[in-house]
């Protein structure tokens, strides 16, 4: 009854140049984001179904043609293979080494600036020139992780040169860099959880740090974890810079990762319209996965 | 001896000291409210007392034996946080055997999985979800045990901490303004549960207010704190009617107690108006005090001036403008006295017995010193 009376009024009392200054307010950033991200991701995925070759005089629509023949591609498998590979060692260690630098960050009495900042480098510091110090670090004859390998007798690989260690390798310096990252997203939901929390499981009889952590920190920390588990493996699937500077995802495509892949095929053969199909799949790839973080996960680890 | 004893306990942070040289007892069985304006100490004292917060120098003793150095973990004493301090990712269940979980299970049986197979944790977690059961139903959250902590009110969260503070028989019992968050008729219906609940239990109790109303209902005993130190410690009765110190008197009591300053004449006689206070006052200027309820209009006395009434149901108040010292004054007056109107000029007489006289130093003048009751001529 109430409801039938007062909607009418209420639309009546509310004036049309409100609904138009919102509108007006919202447009220009409508217009960018349409133009500078549904334009462009619509285009390229449009580009996924053609033949299309930079310079080519026409464009072909070919369907599905692109995606059947990257299933038989074998370097796009292996690129596939070697970038879930390198996700599956970044993430869990970064994630795992973050938490852990984090707790140890968060109980220290002074330096806690320090220590942040020092983790937090990576993150800041250009790719390509942290790149090149890789490079001297790991050289097979004049690198020094190499020179102290030799003072304990071990003859170390060529770490970035041959095929059986050169993804490990980068997944190292994956973890370097993600880790800085990762630790300061943890340590802000450490600083989230109340003081106080912890100090009533003390008076409640938890004694040990372990118990702590598994009552009251871990738990706590779950939305952080979940935040930090997608983002890593979003930054790790979408690696590119260290590849592209260190190892151009050689040896024999031992390195070569999906977004390396796109860029050859895009930017040396030219073939658009394959590199965009490449595109979409990594599209598809980081899309299932903030679904999986915002449909399945989410409801587990929010208490709100 | 069983109970709370706080030995001149004194904590400094950097150059403030909280807390200096305190020294407090909480006997078995006893409800103590430690009362005092905010930031003087009283909640450093009660995490001290629980071990989340450490000492400088001084003793801490729970049931006799000496916890000064021992870990929160280890003191047996169960804590109301102001904030109530409910993990919230655990139901109410959950929530309130946490202490029991801790305390009964051993270290294997509370491993997650296989804990459950642990010999003899069947029998314990049994003992457990029947003790919870019974907390929570004496706190009326029978229905609510499957609610997490972000899906009930604040009335409700408080029950929930009350519980996880009751649920195992702890050695003390402390409370940090656990009021402090309801709405004004939750918090007085709450205060008698609290009062029931520690009667039930028995332990020590220490309860931290900056709410001198919520000191006076509840305690068997009130500690006035202020700026570190504990200035009297005594019944609600004492603290409010033989107050040591002007700080206690003006902090107990609601309206605030009416104070003028006054001075000794040259043969060490205090007057105040035509009435005599004190033969062999010292010297120097020294402070009257005096409640609103223990004064009345009369026909000399004190001369003020009427400023604003106050209608309290079974009473009103007078606010008054004593115009020498600039002072307000307050009268309690029974509801048939007679209206005041702005401005009017009064008189008032105040029962001399009920008088409190204040040093300098805010110390209480030994009130023996007083004239006896039988020389006032009572106006």
């Amino acid at each position: 009854m109430s409801e039938t009376l007062t909607g009418p009024l209420r639309r009546q009392r509310r004036p049309v140049g409100e609904a138009l200054a919102g509108i007006m307010l919202t447009l220009p950033a409508a217009i960018s984001y349409f133009l500078l991200l549904l334009l462009p991701t619509l285009a390229a995925i449009m580009l996924a179904f053609t033949d299309y070759e930079l310079g080519a005089p026409a464009i072909g629509w070919i369907g599905g043609e692109n995606f059947v023949e990257l299933l038989d591609d074998l370097g796009f498998r292996q690129s596939l293979r070697n970038t879930m590979v390198y996700t599956a060692i970044v993430v869990p260690f970064s994630i795992i080494g973050a938490l852990a630098l984090a707790l140890m960050i968060e109980a220290l009495t002074r330096g806690k600036a320090l220590f942040r900042a020092v983790f937090f480098l990576p993150v800041v510091s250009l790719p390509v020139a942290m790149a090149t110090a890789w490079q001297y670090l790991l050289h097979p004859t004049i690198g020094p992780l190499n020179a102290l390998l030799r003072e304990i007798g071990v003859n170390g690989p060529a770490w970035l040169t041959s095929s059986d260690t050169v993804l490990v390798s980068l997944a190292v310096i994956g973890i370097w860099e993600a880790i800085g990252f990762n630790l300061v997203l943890f340590l802000a939901g450490l600083t989230a959880i109340p003081r106080e929390l912890r100090q009533a499981a003390e008076v409640d009889g938890v004694a040990s740090a372990w118990e702590r952590f598994r009552l009251i920190t871990w738990p706590l920390l779950g939305p952080t974890t979940l935040f930090v588990v997608t983002i890593t493996m979003i930054r790790a699937v979408r690696t590119f810079d260290s590849v592209a500077v260190l190892t151009q995802g050689g040896p024999n495509r031992a390195s070569e990762v999906l977004l390396y892949t796109m860029y050859t095929e895009g930017f040396t053969y030219f073939r658009l319209g394959y590199s965009a199909a490449i595109t979409l799949i990594f599209l598809l790839i980081v899309l299932a996965l903030m679904l999986l973080q915002t449909r399945i996960l989410d409801r587990r680890v929010h208490y709100g | 001896m069983s109970g709370i004893r706080i030995e001149d306990v004194t904590r400094r942070f950097g150059a403030v000291t909280a807390l200096d040289r305190v020294s407090l007892s909480v006997q078995a069985g006893e409800f103590v409210a430690l009362v005092g304006p905010s930031g003087c100490g009283k909640t450093t004292l009660m995490r001290i007392v629980a071990g989340i917060e450490h000492v400088d120098s001084g003793r801490v003793i729970i049931n006799g034996s000496d916890m000064t150095r021992k870990r929160a973990a280890e003191r047996n004493v169960a804590m109301v946080f102001q904030s109530y301090a409910l993990y919230p990712h655990l139901t109410v269940r959950q929530n309130i055997s946490v202490p029991l979980v801790m305390k009964r299970l051993s270290m294997g049986q509370r491993l997650p999985l296989i804990g459950g197979f642990w010999p003899g944790a069947d029998a314990v977690r049994r003992g457990i979800t029947n003790d919870v059961g019974k907390a929570a139903s004496a706190l009326g959250l029978g229905e609510l045990l499957d609610r997490r902590p972000a899906q009930l009110s604040g009335g409700q969260r408080q029950r929930v901490a009350l519980a996880r503070a009751i649920v195992r028989r702890p050695a003390a019992f402390l409370m940090d303004e656990p009021l402090s968050n309801l709405d004004a008729a939750l918090r007085v219906q709450t205060r008698r549960e609290i009062v029931d609940i520690h009667r039930q239990t028995g332990a020590a109790t220490l309860y931290v207010t900056h709410d001198q109303s919520e000191a006076l209902t509840m305690a068997d005993r009130v500690a006035v704190m202020q700026a570190g130190r504990i200035l009297q410690i005594g019944t609600p009765e004492e603290v409010y009617g033989n107050p040591v110190d002007l700080r206690v008197a003006s902090f107990i009591g609601s309206p605030r107690i009416n104070t003028l300053p006054v001075e000794a004449d040259a043969d060490g006689q205090l007057h105040l108006g035509d009435v005599l206070l004190m033969r062999h006052a010292p010297r120097g200027p020294l402070t009257f005090a005096i409640r609103p309820e223990d004064c009345e209009l009369a026909d000399a006395g004190i001369p003020v001036r009427a400023e604003a009434m106050e209608f309290l149901g079974e009473n009103f108040l007078l606010h008054c403008q004593h115009p020498p010292s600039g002072r307000t004054l307050v009268l309690r007056l029974p509801p048939g006295a007679p209206r005041a109107r702005p401005g009017e000029l009064l008189h008032i007489g105040f029962n001399p017995s009920r008088a409190l006289l204040f040093d300098a130093e805010g110390r209480r003048l030994d009130p023996d010193l007083r004239v006896s009751q039988q020389e006032h001529a009572f106006v």
